[in-house]
Order: structure tokens, then C-alpha cells, then sequence
């Protein structure tokens, strides 16, 4: 199998502040990878990291085996911003027929078709900038489906979605891994994390926890992984008093 | 580069404006109101509505190109696409060219818009071709869009970018010749006149004015206004950047 993102030490400042301390993981081809923790935890931060767009203080971030952001991974690195980034004075077609254009070999069917996958073809000839909150950040997920990205690299991809719309996006994520995709995750929504194949668990910058939810829920000895994230937590806070 | 993504680039911005019909009116249709109101203002005195009208028609795109441009790129960076697509195949060039190409498009409507208004209804006399006249109009948009490009880099908001427009427009419109013949004015403001693009706009509109054929000189200024623009533009890339704090 083997890796696809190597992050070893990864240290980012932001506005004077540390954001990152010192993270180090590595993501396995055809995964899907949950990143969780709450708000501010600095899970945006990695994301930006990762996809070569946050000035780094120190560490290394690989993708693919390159460092992160070169011209060579632009092609095969899919993402999704947390705010909607798609031009809202377009339609969503429109909008995916331009960011198919950025890829080569990438069609107009294309772009019909990743419209048809986040359920948008009834709003296909809408302008963006006039759809709910929940159908304008699928327009922009639709557009990094786009070019069959081998890492996909999701910014709370299903805040504020239909139940059933995310079920169906969910199974999408893992059809795409089967197909060798490696998909990375982010969400502060704790029952999304049961969807995932393995889960980074972030608070402060800090990596609490990574492994499988099974494993998670075996270490902490429940089965809502809420209270796991809290056990782990406090746990980790009786070692750091000791 | 590629060509298949400039393009690309230049069909989106040109969509994007299509959805804003109100705006294309706009730039269209604000020239026209402004050239009518200087016409009129100077009815009995047509020596000086040459004059005046004919650098008027390279002032409209200048202005007009420089605060649209500036929103827009602004919009860009503002609302994540910009780093969306830096983390795309796409190049940074493919996308200020890309933009350039499609204002470029707009200004050349809007300087046949004005440039047919000042001549037939108003009877704008010039010596040269109107041709030459739209030529450097259109050369005129395409520096007001660089420079629009390049300075939308240093404001964070819509409200900072609008203020560009007098504190870096507006210096250039009254140093370029229009209000004082440059030759009247004191060395410094001479000397600042000489680094402002807009002035070789207006020189080389003044050529097209008095001389039959075209000029060295209008070629010169034509080639100063553009190698401004792609400067401009070469610094607005290096502004354009993939990693940010």
C-alpha cells in the first residue's frame, strides 16, 4: 500500500500564535482519514499544509513522495476549501465546466457528472451564488471531484448537509478510495468519525489520538466516540499534572 | 503557461460579467453621459472639445478598468478561489493574462461605444485615424487593468481598494497634460509627470489629433503604455502568492 502523506514535525505559527505543535503522521493509499477535533484545533491549518498553501515555521510534509505544493502534485491533489470557494456570479455548471478546463483531459461530461455525484442537476444551470448554504459547498466539492485527484483533501466537506445526501457522499468518499484515491477529511462533527478507516483526533494543535475508530473505542472502552475523544483527553491531562 | 487554460480563464471572467448585465451597461454607458456633459460644456468652443473630448477617450478605459480590475482580482483572493486555484494545474500567468485578455475584450467595446459617439454625433475632429484613436484606448484599459491587477495585491477590502483608484489614479490624470500643458509645469511635477504612463497615453492620443499619419513618436507611447503594463502585470504575479500565513 503505503504512504501517501508523510508529515514528520510539522510546526506552523499563525498570526504570532502556535497553531501547530510539532505534528507528525502518516496517511496510507486507498484510506479514508477522518480529521476531527473542535473548532480551532488547528485542523484547517494541516489541511493548508498539506496542500502546499500555509507558510510552514519547520518539519517536512510529503505528498506522493514530493514536498507539498510542487507543480508536479497541482494535477493529483484534489481540495476543498471550508468556506465554499466557487465563483457565486456563475452557474454550477458553468463552474465546473471551467475547473475541468484546469485539468488536462477533462471533459465537459465531466463536469456533468460530478455535478450528477453531488446530487446539483437540478440546480445544475443555477447560479451559484443563489443556493442554500448547504448545495453552494457542494458545488465547490463537485469542482475537486473533478480530474480523479489520486489524494483528496476535504475542509468539512458535509457541514450542514441533508442526512441522506451525506450518507450518499460518505459512500462516495469510500468508493473512491477503493479505487486507490486516499481521501483526508476534516469535521467537528464527532458521529461523522464512525465513517472513517482511521482518525486523526486534534485538540490545540496537538494530535490526541490516531487509529482506527474500532481501536479508539477498544482503548477508551465505549462505543461513542465522543466520550472517547473526552477520555483520551482528560486523560492526557492527568499524564501532563503527573 | 497554456494557452487552453488562458483561455479557459477569459471565457469564465467573460461569463462571469455576462451574469452582470448591469455592469457592462455601466461601462459602456458612463463614458457616453460623461463624453455628452464635457460636449455640451464646451458647445460654443469645438477647438477645445477636440482637444479635451479626444483625451477623454483615453482616460474612460484607464479609470474604469483600474477600479473593476482591482474588485475583481480583490473578489478573487477574498472569497478562497484564488488559493483554490493555486493549488490547480493552473499558472499564475494563465489567470492575470487570462483576466487581461477578457477586459481587454470589454474596453475595446467601450472605446468604439465612445470613440463612434465623440465622432459622428459630436463631431470629434482628429487628424490621424480613428482607428489609432481606439487602438490606444484599448491600450490604455489594458495599463489601468495591470496596474489595477498589480495594486489590488496591497488592500484587504473593497473599501481599500476603491481608494486606490484617487490616490494613484487621480494624481496621474492631473499631471498628464489635460488641466496644464506639461511644459508649464514646475520641473518636479514634470519630472513625476515623465514616470506616469497615463501622460504617454495622453501624448499619443495628441498625436493621432494633429498629425495625418502615425507618428514615432504615438509608436514610442504605445509601446511605453503597453511595456507598462506587462511590468505591471510581471510585478502583479510575483504578488500572487501560493503560500500564505
Amino acid at each position: 500500500m503505503g504512504s501517501v502523506i508523510d508529515i514528520t514535525d510539522l510546526v506552523v505559527d499563525r498570526g504570532g500564535r502556535r497553531v501547530l505543535h510539532s505534528i507528525s503522521v502518516t496517511i496510507e493509499r486507498g484510506s479514508v482519514t477522518g480529521l476531527l477535533g473542535p473548532s480551532g484545533s488547528g485542523k484547517t491549518t494541516l489541511i493548508r499544509a498539506i496542500v502546499g498553501v500555509q507558510l510552514v515555521r519547520s518539519g517536512t510534509i510529503s505528498v506522493l513522495g514530493y514536498p507539498a505544493g510542487s507543480p508536479y502534485l497541482r494535477p493529483r491533489v484534489g481540495y476543498v476549501t471550508q468556506a465554499p470557494s466557487v465563483y457565486p456570479d456563475l452557474t454550477v455548471r458553468e463552474n465546473a465546466r471551467y475547473f475541468a478546463s484546469l485539468y488536462r483531459g477533462c471533459s465537459r461530461q465531466d463536469a456533468d457528472r460530478v455535478i450528477g455525484e453531488v446530487g446539483l442537476c437540478d440546480a445544475a444551470d443555477q447560479l451559484v451564488g443563489t443556493l442554500s448554504g448547504g448545495q453552494h459547498s457542494r458545488a465547490s466539492l463537485a469542482c475537486a471531484l473533478l480530474g480523479r485527484p489520486e489524494v483528496l483533501v476535504l475542509d468539512e466537506p458535509t457541514v450542514g448537509q441533508d442526512p441522506l445526501l451525506r450518507e450518499e457522499l460518505w459512500a462516495r468518499f469510500h468508493e473512491l478510495a477503493r479505487t486507490g484515491s486516499t481521501l483526508l477529511v476534516s469535521s467537528h462533527v464527532m458521529d461523522e468519525a464512525a465513517h472513517c478507516d482511521r482518525l486523526v483526533l486534534l485538540r490545540e494543535g496537538r494530535i490526541v489520538a490516531y487509529d482506527s475508530p474500532a481501536a479508539i473505542r477498544t482503548a477508551t472502552g465505549t462505543n461513542d466516540l465522543e466520550q472517547a475523544f473526552l477520555r483520551l483527553i482528560k486523560a492526557q491531562a492527568v499524564a501532563a499534572v503527573a | 503557461m497554456s494557452a487552453r487554460i488562458l483561455f479557459s480563464t477569459t471565457g469564465r471572467v467573460l461569463s462571469q460579467l455576462r451574469h452582470d448585465k448591469r455592469t457592462i451597461a455601466l461601462i459602456v454607458a458612463v463614458p457616453l453621459v460623461l463624453l455628452t456633459l464635457v460636449y455640451y460644456l464646451f458647445e460654443n468652443q469645438p477647438q477645445t472639445f477636440d482637444s479635451i473630448g479626444l483625451i477623454m477617450l483615453g482616460l474612460f478605459p484607464f479609470i474604469l478598468m483600474f477600479i473593476i480590475t482591482s474588485v475583481a482580482m480583490l473578489r478573487e483572493r477574498t472569497t478562497g478561489t484564488l488559493e483554490r486555484l493555486l493549488t490547480t494545474p493552473l499558472n499564475k500567468a494563465d489567470l492575470l493574462f487570462g483576466y487581461g485578455l477578457a477586459f481587454a475584450v470589454l474596453a475595446a467595446a467601450q472605446a468604439v461605444a465612445a470613440s463612434a459617439l465623440a465622432h459622428w454625433a459630436f463631431g470629434l475632429r482628429t487628424d490621424g485615424s480613428l482607428v489609432f484613436v481606439i487602438v490606444i484606448a484599448v491600450a490604455d484599459a489594458i495599463l489601468g487593468m495591470a496596474l489595477g491587477l498589480f495594486f489590488s495585491a496591497f488592500a484587504r477590502t473593497e473599501f481599500q481598494a476603491v481608494q486606490f483608484m484617487p490616490a494613484l489614479v487621480m494624481p496621474q490624470v492631473f499631471l498628464c497634460g489635460l488641466f496644464v500643458p506639461r511644459g508649464q509645469m514646475a520641473g518636479w511635477m514634470q519630472a513625476l509627470s515623465d514616470v506616469f504612463p497615463l501622460t504617454y497615453a495622453v501624448q499619443g492620443l495628441q498625436e493621432v489629433g494633429s498629425h495625418t499619419g502615425a507618428t514615432g513618436l504615438m509608436w514610442r507611447d504605445l509601446g511605453i503604455i503597453l511595456g507598462a503594463a506587462v511590468l505591471a502585470l510581471v510585478l502583479a504575479s510575483a504578488t500572487l502568492r501560493r503560500r500564505t500565513a
